[in-house]
C-alpha cells in the first residue's frame, strides 16, 4: 500500500535530486524538467502497484532518463524503443547497481549545481526566487505567482525570461573545485535565506500566500545541511531560520497587525524549532569559525532563551552585534546594533551610534523608527515626532505605517492631556 | 521481556510535513501510546531530531564529525539518554563511556520529545 500522500512527499522530497542528476545528463533545463515530469506521472501508475522503489530519487531519475532518451530518438525518428511500461517491472532489479553508481558527491554537486543556476548574479533577486521554488521546490506557476500577487501569465513570462538568460550565461557541468564549490555554497545559502525572508517578511494580506515560503526555504536548508553536514554556516542559516520561524505563531495578531517581540505571547513560540535551532548553534560552535549567519543565528538564540522580554541578554546581543558589523559592515547592521545598545546601555549611546548613518538610510523606513523611538524614550517629544513623521512616509507596509502611527496618536494625545493640565 | 522498536523513515519526507500533518499522524500514535501505557508495557518513547543535527565521535581515533553514524560495518547494540547542558559535555560523557568500553563510535543526537513511559524494573544483568 502506497498512499499518495506518500508518493507526493516523496516526489517533493527527490525533486532536487532527480532534477539536478537529469540535468547533469542533458545539460538542459527544459529536457531534464520534462524528463522530470514524465517520470512522476509514471511514478503515479507504478507505485501504488509495485510499491514504493527503496530509493525513489534514483527511481525517478532512471525512468526520467529513459524517458527523455526515448523522447530524443521518436523527435529525430529513429526507431523507438519498445515501450517501456514492461521494461519497468524489471527496475527493482536495475535500481540497486544504479543507486550505487550514483554516489554521494555525484548527488551533492548535482543539487547545488541545480540551486546555484538559480542564482546567477544576472538575475535579480525576485527572479531568483520565483525560479527556485519553480525548479527546485517544483511549486506551480500559479503558485508561485500568487505568493508575488503577479497574474500567472506575468510570473510565467517572467520564469520563461530568467530560465533564458541563465540558459546563455552557460554553467560549468564539470565537477566544482574546492574553492568553486564553496563559492556556489554561499551564492545558494543567501538565495534559499532570501526565500526564507520573502516568507518570514510578509505581513498583513500577502502574509497568509507568502508565509508558506519560510517552511520552503527549511526544507531546502535541511536539503542543504544533509548535503554539507559539515559546514558551519550552512548549521548558522538553518538555526537562524528555524529560530526565527520558531516565533511565527505570535507575530501577527488576528488582524494582521505586527505584534513585537516584546510583546509576544511567549508560550506560542515553538519549543522543538528551538531545540533544534539551539542544537545546531552548539554543533557550529565547536568549529570555532564564525560566519554572518552563525552570529545572527546566536542572536536569534538569545532571543529564544529569554523566558520574559526582561530577561534578554543584551550586553552579549550588542556584542554579537559588534562581531555582524565587522564580518558584515552594513548600515543596516548598525542600526539593529543600536537597538541592542539602547537596551544595554541607554538610548543616549544608541542615538549616537545611528547619527552617522542619516545620509544613508534617508530613504530606509526603520531608520526614523528606531530614531523616533529614541528620541521619545530620551523624551525629545518635538524631534520624536519628526522622525515618525518622516518614518511613515517611507513605509513599506500598511502594517508598519499602522505601527508609526500609534505612537504618533500617543504624542498627540500626551500633548493635548499636557495643554489640559 | 524487554524489547526496544527502532523507527526508521524517510526523514526528508517526515521533516516537510506540516504541523496539521504531524499533529495527526502524533494524533494517531498517542492512541497506540496511551493503550500501551495503560497495560503497564511502555517504557520511554523518544523522538529524535533529524540526523543533520547528530554528531559522532569514533573512539579510537577520537575522531569527532558532523552528521550521522553512517558506517554499516558496524551495528546498533545500545543507546543512552543523558540530560546535559549541550553537546560539549555529551562528547566529554562520551569520552568517558568510551574510554571504559573502546571501540565503535557514539552518536550524539539531540531528542525532540522524550516520554518517560511507565517505571520499568530493571533486567536481572547485563
Amino acid at each position: 500500500m502506497t498512499d499518495l500522500a506518500w508518493i507526493d512527499g516523496a516526489i517533493t522530497a527527490a525533486r532536487p535530486q532527480a532534477v539536478g542528476a537529469l540535468l547533469r545528463y542533458f545539460r538542459d533545463l527544459d529536457i531534464a524538467e520534462e524528463a522530470f515530469q514524465d517520470a512522476c506521472l509514471r511514478a503515479l501508475k507504478a507505485w501504488p502497484k509495485n510499491g514504493p522503489p527503496r530509493d525513489p530519487a534514483a527511481w525517478l531519475i532512471m525512468v526520467g532518463r529513459n524517458a527523455a532518451i526515448d523522447g530524443v530518438r521518436k523527435r529525430s525518428r529513429q526507431t523507438a524503443l519498445p515501450d517501456d511500461e514492461a521494461a519497468l517491472s524489471d527496475l527493482d532489479d536495475v535500481e540497486t547497481p544504479l543507486a550505487e553508481r550514483l554516489d554521494g558527491a555525484d548527488y551533492r554537486d548535482d543539487v547545488l549545481r541545480l540551486m546555484f543556476i538559480c542564482c546567477h548574479p544576472e538575475l535579480p533577486q525576485t527572479q531568483q526566487v520565483a525560479l527556485a521554488l519553480r525548479i527546485v521546490s517544483g511549486l506551480s506557476v500559479r503558485q508561485i505567482a500568487r505568493a508575488f500577487l503577479v497574474g500567472e501569465s506575468a510570473m510565467e513570462q517572467r520564469i520563461t525570461r530568467a530560465k533564458a538568460r541563465i540558459a546563455g550565461a552557460g554553467v560549468a557541468f564539470e565537477t566544482p573545485g574546492p574553492a568553486e564549490r564553496a563559492e556556489r555554497l554561499a551564492a545558494v545559502a543567501a538565495m534559499v535565506y532570501l526565500i526564507f525572508n520573502e516568507g518570514y517578511s510578509a505581513s498583513g494580506p500577502e502574509h497568509a500566500e507568502r508565509s508558506p515560503l519560510a517552511g520552503e526555504a527549511i526544507r531546502l536548508g535541511r536539503l542543504l545541511l544533509r548535503l554539507y553536514q559539515t559546514e558551519p554556516e550552512i548549521m548558522g542559516l538553518m538555526a537562524l531560520m528555524l529560530l526565527q520561524q520558531s516565533r511565527s505563531a505570535a507575530r501577527f495578531d488576528a488582524d494582521g497587525g505586527i505584534i513585537l517581540m516584546d510583546d509576544q505571547d511567549r508560550a506560542l513560540w515553538n519549543g522543538a524549532m528551538i531545540a533544534e535551532g539551539l542544537a545546531l548553534i552548539d554543533k557550529a560552535m565547536r568549529h570555532r569559525r564564525t560566519g554572518p549567519y552563525l552570529v545572527q543565528a546566536a542572536i536569534a538564540a538569545l532571543h529564544a532563551r529569554a523566558a520574559t522580554p526582561a530577561d534578554t541578554d543584551w550586553t552579549q546581543i550588542d556584542a554579537l552585534y559588534a562581531t555582524l558589523e565587522q564580518l558584515q559592515p552594513s548600515p543596516v547592521v548598525t542600526l539593529n546594533r543600536a537597538v541592542a545598545t539602547s537596551k544595554a546601555f541607554g538610548p543616549e549611546a544608541a542615538l549616537a551610534m545611528i547619527a552617522p548613518l542619516e545620509g544613508r538610510l534617508s530613504g530606509y523606513f526603520n531608520y526614523f523608527g528606531v530614531k523616533g523611538a529614541l528620541l521619545l524614550q530620551l523624551d525629545r517629544r518635538a524631534e520624536a515626532r519628526e522622525a515618525f513623521d518622516r518614518a511613515i512616509g517611507l513605509a513599506n507596509s500598511t502594517a508598519e505605517a499602522a505601527h508609526i502611527r500609534q505612537h504618533l496618536d500617543q504624542l498627540t494625545a500626551d500633548a493635548k492631556a499636557a495643554g489640559v493640565s | 521481556m524487554l524489547y526496544a522498536i527502532l523507527c526508521y523513515n524517510a526523514e526528508d519526507v517526515v521533516m516537510s510535513w506540516s504541523k496539521a500533518e504531524d499533529d495527526a499522524v502524533m494524533d494517531q500514535l498517542n492512541v497506540v501510546h496511551q493503550r500501551l501505557e495503560r497495560e503497564g508495557k511502555l517504557g520511554p518513547s523518544l523522538r529524535l531530531m533529524p540526523t543533520t543535527a547528530a554528531t559522532t565521535l569514533h573512539k579510537q581515533k577520537d575522531l569527532v564529525i558532523d552528521g550521522p553514524y553512517a558506517e554499516t560495518k558496524e551495528q546498533l547494540l545500545g543507546l543512552y539518554i543523558v540530560d546535559i547542558a549541550g553537546l560539549d559535555e555529551g562528547l566529554a560523557i562520551a569520552r568517558e563511556l568510551g574510554k571504559a568500553n573502546p571501540g565503535g563510535a557514539y552518536e550524539l543526537r539531540p531528542l525532540r520529545l522524550y516520554l518517560p513511559g511507565v517505571d520499568m524494573p530493571a533486567t536481572e544483568s547485563a
